[in-house]
């Protein structure tokens, strides 16, 4: 993996947004009370087309609905669990159900997903928003792994008039992706490392965790695929069964709960649609309790089994 | 437009509700009777700008019907004014009927999905927003229950509309005192409702919900009046109005009228 230099999605994403809206009237940017440096520039600039909610995060999916009503292309900020779950019904009503009837191009930007904010304990972790998002029709459902796709996500939010829920990390992350217009948005998911002995499929901050398992793993002899997944809703079938089927095994990683629904459930429907029986199926992510330890990201990983070294060595397991 | 000429055609729309409750008795007859003057006000008043030729009408006004359950009388109301053909209402209750026991947005003329109570008021804020935003001079109107003031969601978007100075917010509450299973004050007594509103920055008035005599000036004065902020009517209303047999009933709101109800009600004037 190339050493190319970390940034937080969500000023990237901001960034990207605050450049749109100079030419794009159509533009709103809400807010649950939550910022970042980048933000302060659209404030500043585009006042008419900015506002705090507070932290009240029912209202602005309200809002936002309303803005989008009247043709705006929304953009609502907020922390992801509270994002996704305190205002669930909001989505589920006013983006969910009106999405048969009305064009909202609402997009919910849930920052923090995942363990990210993992020192605040779990009233903050987001292992849920996988799930809830999937349950919803009508709702795009996307999962970025690095700032550059974060990049690209913007103008796939500009040009794909629905609701959508965006799960960004919250921390500096390295670039995956070395340029924003190679990646196959389309396509739903992007193959970053090809090999035979395995299949691993993973989203998010996990898909950097991916890579590093995989160079251990190659270090060893194994050779596996690596998938990065991120268009839960508009993926091509198709295409992502063609890259699985030749592995004798599949694992997915997600820093989500498992076996409820999530990432683990998507693939395991693909391969069961497919009559896929080959080789092994593993889930990796966090089982079903919410996590109070304290110790940060890292540690938890380790305690769970998501850390790099874990992941390859449940890998050269399976291929032994 | 004058007073008397309101009245009739509140009475023949109060009439139609009652009717079409009787083909359709899994609508909530008595919440949607007592907003049946505020809406005849509306739309026979002169008051919602509205064409019914393009429900999309970018100047027209919006009107939000929050309590979604209590929006019956709308489907008499706009096939009147010529949102669809009226023979469409024959439709009502049978297999993949548009109409719905709650009225949605597959109703021409209806904005808004709103069966799910809480959302309509922080919608309509987020429509004047949007409208403020585009320079756009409509107004958006948004009719609320008062047991629908126990959700939280409603204050939040008021807390919003009041620092966002949207003077193009028309909110009326109608204050008919009774929510699902009893009387408010006995569930959970919000009063005294307009000095909260008014603590949240809202520009409140109170007129009679049913003396039209009343009731149309002050939701024209709703609409009109300056103001630097949102407004608020509470019409105090009467939950099951023009049914004897509701009227007073802390358990009106659940109650289904029976076709022999329905029958002796269509041939009295009420």
């Amino acid at each position: 993996m190339s050493t190319m230099k970390t940034r937080a999605m969500r000023d990237v994403l901001i960034e990207r947004i605050y450049e749109r809206m100079h030419h794009d009237e159509q533009i709103y940017f809400l807010s649950a009370d939550f910022g970042s440096p980048a933000l302060d520039q659209v404030r500043e600039h585009f006042p008419d087309r900015f506002a705090s909610v507070g932290i009240a995060e029912q209202n602005l999916i309200n809002i936002a609905t309303g803005l989008a009503l009247e043709g705006f292309t929304v953009f609502a900020y907020a922390i992801a669990p509270f994002l996704s779950m305190r205002a669930y019904e909001q989505i589920r009503t006013n983006l969910s159900l009106h999405a048969p009837f009305k064009t909202l191009n609402v997009n919910l930007i849930g920052i923090g997903t995942g363990l990210s904010y993992d020192v605040s304990g779990p009233t903050h972790h987001c292992l849920e928003d996988i799930t809830l998002m999937r349950l919803l029709p009508g709702i795009e459902l996307f999962s970025p792994s690095d700032w550059r796709l974060t990049q690209r996500m913007v103008d796939v939010c500009l040009d794909m008039k629905t609701p959508k829920y965006l799960r960004l990390d919250s921390k500096p992350l390295p670039a995956i992706y070395e340029r924003e217009d190679e990646i196959a948005v389309e396509q739903g998911f992007s193959e970053l490392r090809h090999g035979d002995h395995a299949c691993l499929i993973s989203t998010g901050f996990m898909t950097h965790t991916a890579l590093k398992a995989a160079q251990i793993l190659a270090e060893h002899g194994i050779h596996i695929t690596v998938i990065d997944f991120f268009s839960f809703t508009s993926y091509n079938k198709d295409a992502l069964y063609a890259r699985i089927q030749p592995c004798p095994h599949v694992i997915t990683l997600e820093e989500a709960f498992i076996f409820c629904g999530g990432m683990d459930a998507l693939i395991a429907d693909l391969l069961l649609a497919q009559h896929h029986s080959d080789g092994q199926f593993l889930r990796l992510g966090i089982p079903d309790r919410h996590l109070f330890e304290g110790g940060g990201r890292e540690h938890l990983h380790r305690a769970h089994g998501l850390d790099a070294e874990s992941i390859s060595g449940r890998i050269k397991q399976l291929c032994s | 437009m004058n007073i008397e000429s309101l009245q009739h055609k509140a009475r023949e729309i109060r009439r139609e509700t009652i009717r079409i409750h009787g083909i359709f008795p899994e609508t909530r007859i008595a919440s949607s009777l007592s907003p049946v003057e505020i809406l005849v006000s509306l739309y026979y008043g002169g008051i919602l700008a509205f064409d019914p030729e393009r429900p999309d009408w970018e100047a027209r006004d919006r009107l939000i019907v929050s309590k979604g359950h209590g929006g019956i009388a709308l489907y008499p109301i706009l096939s009147d004014v010529g949102f669809f053909e009226p023979a469409l209402l024959n439709t009502i209750s049978q297999q993949n009927s548009m109409f719905g026991s709650i009225p949605d947005c597959a109703v021409p003329g209806i904005e808004t999905i709103n069966g799910s109570l809480g959302h309509g008021l922080g919608v309509a804020a987020g429509i004047a927003l949007g409208l403020k935003a585009k320079r756009n001079p409509a107004n958006v109107f948004v009719l609320v229950g008062d047991g629908e003031l126990y959700e939280g969601a409603v204050w939040e978007a008021m807390m919003f509309a009041a620092h966002q100075h949207l003077s193009n917010l028309c909110v009326i509450v109608d204050n008919n005192k009774i929510s699902m299973l009893d009387f408010c004050e006995n569930t959970l007594d919000h009063a005294p409702l307009g000095k909260k509103f008014d603590a949240f920055g809202l520009d409140v008035q109170s007129a009679d919900g049913h003396d039209l005599a009343q009731l149309y000036p002050a939701l024209r004065a709703l609409k009109q009046r300056p103001s630097s902020g949102p407004k608020l009517l509470i019409a105090q209303t009467v939950k099951g109005k023009g049914v004897p047999t509701l009227e007073g009933d802390p358990l009106c709101h659940v109650r289904s009228l029976s076709q022999e109800d329905v029958a002796k009600l269509l041939e009295e004037v009420v």
